[in-house]
């Protein structure tokens, strides 16, 4: 099989290259990408890429994979192989530190900004802050994000403005903790969401639907936010 | 909070809410005078000037032209704001930005007053 894989080395190459390795499937196997990855990188120890729990867990080795944002661990060779061939680039929109390995900085700048975690202004309880099992449930296709990044580095409203658009995977987050029934600060996590760029950037594409490795829904937790944002509004 | 003067409403949600609007009043401006051209076929400028000579269809056209101006406001600052960012462009790309925001003011100014002038002269 074909392997093409996106190579930079700023402190070596003037400029991105594609290079091609032939690599030997092992028969009667259905590899996933990142077992193709390790093949190549037999081959040639100088390819970089980033990788952890190989389960679909820790989201360290989203690329894009013949064209589409996908994790490497979890992704079937033979669900996209096309004419013998993987391609495969770093995921799009973020500088390149080396090879397939990108500088994720602009997308948790925007994941911080949301402020991701619970805020509540009320005495704490004895124990824990309980929530009845129908509140708990709103939070089901929220938290499960894995924080990949393949939902913002597909979107192109993310592509050009990412110190102004939160993108998919952080308005995610933001609806997360708005939808949360023990957290306080919704008018102040809605005020800081109302200016043009933030939420009202996305224009319903829906590529980060269509690529999340998680079946999670972004647009659906954004067309939330513009609704509570309506409520609040009008 | 990303604050920006160029939008409509310095608002996200007053320019997604303008949009929306604006888009059904376009759409039944639109659909009616096309349903009026097509069922006074053939369309003469006597029928034609009879419903602009309306007070009504006055109003109503005049609320169309601001749906549209605001309409195309948004949709071209929107595009303004995606591909002229310094983050694509460098430094030139905020006076290109602004240069092009400019220029659709101004030609959405002109053919505003435009359209105001011609309809009351009719």
């Amino acid at each position: 099989m074909l392997v093409s894989v996106y190579r930079y080395n700023p402190e070596t190459d003037l400029q991105p290259r594609m290079q091609d390795y032939n690599v030997d499937l092992p028969p009667g196997k259905d590899m996933m990408v990142l077992d193709l990855l390790q093949l190549v990188k037999d081959q040639d120890q100088s390819l970089t890429y980033r990788r952890s729990c190989r389960e679909g867990v820790c989201g360290s080795d989203g690329m894009n994979i013949n064209g589409r944002n996908g994790l490497a661990c979890i992704t079937h060779v033979s669900e996209i192989v096309k004419n013998g061939k993987v391609v495969l680039r770093p995921l799009p929109g973020l500088p390149v530190v080396r090879d397939l390995v990108v500088d994720m900085t602009a997308f948790y700048r925007q994941y911080e900004r949301i402020k991701p975690y619970l805020q509540n202004d009320e005495p704490p309880p004895a124990i824990e802050r309980l929530q009845s099992p129908e509140d708990r449930a709103k939070l089901d296709g929220l938290y499960e994000c894995i924080l990949c990044a393949c939902c913002s580095t597909s979107c192109p409203s993310f592509w050009w403005n990412p110190d102004k658009f939160v993108g998919p995977a952080g308005l995610l987050q933001a609806y997360r903790f708005l939808a949360d029934s023990r957290d306080t600060h919704t008018a102040e996590r809605l005020a800081e969401l109302e200016d043009p760029f933030s939420v009202f950037r996305c224009r319903g594409i829906m590529n980060c639907v269509s690529v999340c490795p998680k079946g999670l829904n972004p647009t659906k937790a954004i067309g939330h936010i513009r609704s509570m944002l309506l409520e609040r509004g009008v | 909070m990303v604050t920006n003067v160029t939008s409509l409403g310095r608002n996200g949600l007053h320019d997604w809410l303008v949009q929306r609007i604006s888009a059904v009043v376009l759409l039944v401006w639109f659909v009616y005078v096309g349903c009026y051209a097509v069922l006074h076929e053939p369309l003469t400028y006597l029928a034609w000037q009879g419903l602009f000579s309306q007070t009504w269809m006055r109003i109503f056209t005049l609320i169309a032209l601001f749906s549209l101006c605001a309409h195309a406001w948004i949709g071209l600052w929107t595009i303004a704001t995606d591909y002229f960012s310094v983050h694509l462009m460098g430094k030139k790309a905020t006076a290109l930005r602004l240069l092009v925001q400019v220029a659709c003011v101004a030609v959405l100014a002109v053919y505003l007053l435009w359209c105001i002038h011609i309809l009351w002269s009719i």
